[in-house]
C-alpha cells in the first residue's frame, strides 16, 4: 500500500503524464486518402502484390460504406481527407540491430516506461514498440523463436510468413465488417503478429506499446494473434499520445484465433490522450477487436482498462464456435471531463456447451457519458450455452451519465442466461467514512473506485494491475469536491 | 484536550445544536445521553467534521487547534476517531487493506515510517489478541455484508488499530443484544488510558454499566441541560427522558 499510495500522491499533480511529444524528423505521406496513398503505404512496407490487392479491395468497399451513427456518442464530422495515413520516423538505411535505432526513439519509449535496450528490458515481457506507423523494435524475438513462437511486426510477418498471414488476416474481422474495419484494412501500417505453435505455452508475456507522435496523423494498427492447438499466450497492449488541440483518429483491428484447447488472454490499458478539461483535443478511438474460438474447448479472455481517448467505440467480442469453448470480457471504462465511451462486448454462442462471462464496470465523472453496449447471442445449435453478465456503473458528481444497453438474443431454449446490473454513486458518506479514518479525499475516492473495479483488476497481469490502479486515480483527479 | 464553547450547528439552514458546551480532559470518559432528536449524533458528526453540517457559532478546539477550520481527514490524523452509528460499506477493499491505508496515513502525518504489509499483519494480530477476537472480519470487504453486530465490532477494531487520542462512540450499543454490548464494552475498556479520552453517545445507560463514565451529560433541544456522574445515568434510566423536559424548559427559560 505505502508504495502504491505514494505513487498516487506523485501522480495527482500531473493529469496526463504522456502528453509530451518527441521532436523527430518524420517521413509523412501526403495528406488525404486515395488509391495512390494505399499503393504508397504498400510500397513503403515492401508488400507482395496480393496484400496490395487486399487493401485496395477493402478501400473500394469502404468508399461505399457510411460511418455508423448508432453509438451513444457525438462528435463533429471527421474529415478523412485531412489525415496523414503514413508517418514514420526518418531512417536512412535498414536497421541491423537495436543499436542502430535512433536514440530519440529509444529515449521516447524509456520515458514511457518501456525500455527496449537489452540490459534494461522488462523481465518476462517481450515488447513490440510501435511509433506512429512503424514498429521501432521488437524485443526477445530470438528467444521466442526457440519455442517456435513468432512475434513480429505485422509488416515483417507479411514478408516472412505470407502463408500464415494470408490464411488468417481478415478471417475474424473481414475487411467488409464495418466502416472503421474497412478503413483499417485499406491503410493499416503496423501492429503485431503472433503465432504460437501446437502445444506451446508461450514463456513470456507478449506486449505491444503504441505511441502516436506526429501531428495530424491517424494510427491504424492491425494485430493478429493465432494460438494453435493446446497452446497458451498472454498478450498486453498499451498506448499513449501527446496532448494536441486537434482530435486524432485511431482505428485499429485486432483479430484472435484460438484452435482446439488453446487459450488467449488479451489485456489492454488504453490511455490515449483524452482531451483537456473543456473537451478540446483527444483521440477518437474506433476499434474492432474480435476473437474466434474455432477449436473445441478453446478460450479467449479480454480484459480492458479504458481511461483515455475523447471518444471510445470498442466492443471486444468472442465467437464461440468450438464445442465447450469459453469467452470472457472484463472491462473497466473510466470517463471524466468531456470524454465519451460506448464500449462493451459481443458473445456469439455457436458450439455446444459454450460459456461466456461479462463483467463491465463503468465509472463516470465530470460531464462525461459512459455507455455499456453488449450483445449475447445464442444460436440454434448452441445446446446448453451459458452466459453470465454483470454491468455495474458508478457515478461521481451529478453532471455525468451512465447508460446500459444489453441485447440478448436466444434461439435455443436450453440456454441459461444471468444478468445483473447496478448503478451506484460515490456517496458523500463513503468518502466521509474514509476521511474520518485519516485518508485524504483523493485517496478515499481512489480506494472506493478501486474496490469497485477489483473483479476486473484481478484478471490483469501483475505489471498491468499496478499501472491500472495508478491510472485510475490520475483519470479521476479533481472529479470530487 | 477538547474544548467546546457555545457550539451552534445545523444542516441546510436548520439549527440542531443551539449552544453546546463541553470540556474533556485526557483520560476522561464522558457520556452524552439524551432523547431521540436531541442532537446527540449531530454533535458526534460535527466533532468529526461531516461536511453536511455547518458550524454557525461558537468554537471547538482540540489540543489548542481550531477544529472548525480542519477538514475531516486532518481531524482524524490529529487523533479524533468516530465509531459510526451506521458504518459504511466499501466493496472490493479488504478490512486489512483499509486499516493499513488508514494507519499509514496517520503515521505519515506524524512523521513515522509507514508499515509494510507484513509489519501491519503483525500489529493487527497483536490488537486482535488484545481484544480477544479472531481474524474473521479482516479479510472481508469493509462492512460489506456485515451483520449489525459485526459492523459495530469492526468499528472497535479500527479504534484499536488507530489508537486515537479522542474516541467518540456514536450509539455503538444500538442494535446490539446485551452479550454483544458487554463484549464491545470490554474491548473498548482495554484502550482506556490516562492520555486517551472517550465521548460515549448513547440513548440507554446499559453500555455505561460496562464502561463507566466519569461524567454524564444530558443533551436536549440542542443544549447540555444537565451534567453529573453515573448516578445521573441511572436516574435517567429509572425516570425516563420526560423528566428532563421540565428541567430543559427551566434552563431555556
Amino acid at each position: 500500500m505505502s508504495q502504491s499510495q505514494s505513487a498516487i500522491d506523485q501522480q495527482v499533480s500531473q493529469p496526463y503524464k504522456y502528453g509530451w511529444s518527441t521532436d523527430i524528423e518524420s517521413e509523412l505521406a501526403p495528406v488525404g486518402l486515395n488509391e495512390d496513398i494505399i499503393r504508397l503505404i504498400s510500397e513503403k512496407k515492401k508488400e507482395p502484390e496480393w496484400m496490395l490487392e487486399w487493401r485496395l479491395k477493402a478501400y473500394r468497399h469502404w468508399l461505399e460504406m457510411r460511418e455508423p451513427n448508432w453509438a451513444n456518442i457525438t462528435y463533429p464530422p471527421i474529415d478523412y481527407q485531412a489525415i496523414h495515413y503514413y508517418a514514420a520516423p526518418k531512417q536512412t538505411k535498414a536497421l541491423e540491430s537495436l543499436d542502430e535505432v535512433d536514440p530519440k526513439l529509444l529515449e521516447t519509449f524509456e520515458k514511457l516506461g518501456i525500455p527496449l535496450q537489452e540490459q534494461k528490458r522488462l523481465t518476462g515481457v517481450a515488447v513490440d514498440a510501435v511509433f506512429d506507423s512503424v514498429s521501432v523494435a521488437t524485443t526477445f524475438k530470438e528467444e521466442l523463436k526457440k519455442y517456435g513462437v513468432i512475434f513480429l511486426p505485422i509488416s515483417e510477418a507479411i514478408q516472412e510468413h505470407p502463408d500464415l498471414v494470408k490464411r488468417y488476416l481478415g478471417a475474424v474481422v473481414p475487411p467488409t465488417d464495418n466502416f472503421f474495419a474497412a478503413l483499417n484494412s485499406a491503410v493499416f501500417t503496423d501492429g503485431s503478429f503472433v503465432y504460437v505453435p501446437k502445444g506451446v505455452k508461450c514463456p513470456l508475456e507478449l506486449s505491444t506499446y503504441f505511441r502516436i507522435n506526429a501531428l495530424a496523423t491517424g494510427q491504424f494498427e492491425r494485430t493478429l494473434i493465432i494460438a494453435d492447438d493446446d497452446s497458451y499466450v498472454s498478450y498486453m497492449e498499451g498506448c499513449s499520445a501527446p496532448m494536441r488541440d486537434e482530435n486524432q483518429l485511431h482505428a485499429a483491428v485486432v483479430e484472435l484465433v484460438a484452435h482446439d484447447n488453446a487459450q488467449i488472454k488479451y489485456s489492454t490499458i488504453q490511455n490515449w490522450y483524452p482531451g483537456d478539461e473543456d473537451g478540446r483535443g483527444g483521440i477518437y478511438n474506433f476499434v474492432t477487436k474480435r476473437g474466434r474460438c474455432m477449436g473445441a474447448s478453446s478460450k479467449i479472455s479480454w480484459t480492458q482498462v479504458e481511461t483515455g481517448s475523447a471518444i471510445t467505440w470498442k466492443y471486444p467480442s468472442c465467437i464461440l464456435e468450438g464445442d465447450n469453448s469459453i469467452g470472457e470480457f472484463y472491462s473497466v471504462a473510466v470517463t471524466n471531463n468531456h470524454q465519451q465511451a460506448d464500449t462493451g462486448t459481443k458473445m456469439i454462442h455457436i458450439g455446444k456447451n459454450t460459456r461466456s462471462t461479462i463483467v463491465s464496470k463503468g465509472i463516470s465523472a465530470g460531464r462525461s457519458q459512459n455507455t455499456y453496449r453488449g450483445q449475447v447471442k445464442i444460436m440454434k445449435a448452441a445446446e446448453n450455452a451459458r452466459n453470465y453478465s454483470q454491468c455495474d456503473s458508478m457515478l461521481i458528481g451529478d453532471q455525468c451519465g451512465a447508460h446500459t444497453f444489453p441485447y440478448i438474443d436466444v434461439r435455443n431454449s436450453s440456454a441459461i442466461m444471468e444478468h445483473e446490473a447496478t448503478t451506484s454513486k460515490v456517496g458523500e458518506d463513503q468518502i466521509f467514512y474514509c476521511k474520518q479514518r485519516g485518508l485524504s479525499e483523493e485517496d478515499a475516492v481512489s480506494l472506493v473506485v478501486n474496490g469497485f473495479c477489483k473483479e476486473v483488476f484481478r484478471e490483469l497481469p501483475m505489471e498491468f494491475a499496478v499501472e491500472a490502479t495508478r491510472l485510475l486515480s490520475v483519470s479521476l483527479e479533481g472529479s470530487v469536491g | 484536550m477538547l474544548e467546546v464553547k457555545n457550539l451552534h450547528s445545523g444542516v441546510e439552514g436548520v439549527e440542531i445544536l443551539k449552544g453546546v458546551d463541553l470540556t474533556v480532559k485526557p483520560g476522561e470518559v464522558h457520556a452524552i445521553m439524551g432523547p431521540n432528536g436531541s442532537g446527540k449524533s449531530t454533535f458526534a458528526q460535527v466533532l468529526a467534521g461531516h461536511p453536511a453540517y455547518e458550524v454557525t457559532g461558537g468554537s471547538v478546539t482540540f489540543e489548542g487547534k481550531d477544529l472548525v477550520e480542519m477538514d475531516a481527514d486532518e481531524r482524524a490524523r490529529a487523533g479524533i476517531f468516530l465509531a459510526f452509528q451506521y458504518p459504511v460499506a466499501i466493496r472490493g477493499i479488504t478490512n486489512a487493506y483499509f486499516l493499513q491505508s488508514a494507519l499509514n496515513a496517520v503515521r505519515k502525518d506524524q512523521g513515522l515510517e509507514e508499515l509494510d504489509t507484513l509489519d501491519f499483519a503483525e500489529l493487527l494480530e497483536k490488537k486482535l489478541e488484545m481484544i480477544g477476537w479472531d481474524d474473521s472480519l479482516i479479510h472481508r470487504a469493509v462492512n460489506d455484508g456485515f451483520s449489525g453486530g459485526e459492523k459495530k465490532r469492526n468499528e472497535i477494531l479500527q479504534l484499536a488499530v488507530l489508537e486515537p487520542k479522542l474516541a467518540i462512540l456514536d450509539e455503538t450499543d444500538s442494535g446490539l443484544d446485551i452479550d454483544a454490548v458487554k463484549e464491545v464494552a470490554a474491548a473498548v475498556n482495554r484502550f482506556r488510558s490516562e492520555d486517551r479520552a472517550f465521548i460515549v453517545v448513547t440513548h440507554y445507560e446499559r453500555i455505561l454499566n460496562y464502561f463507566t463514565p466519569d461524567h454524564v451529560h444530558v443533551l436536549a433541544g440542542g443544549k447540555v441541560v444537565m451534567s453529573g456522574d453515573m448516578k445521573l445515568a441511572l436516574e435517567l434510566e429509572a425516570k425516563g427522558y420526560d423528566w428532563i423536559a421540565g428541567e430543559a424548559a427551566a434552563v431555556a427559560g
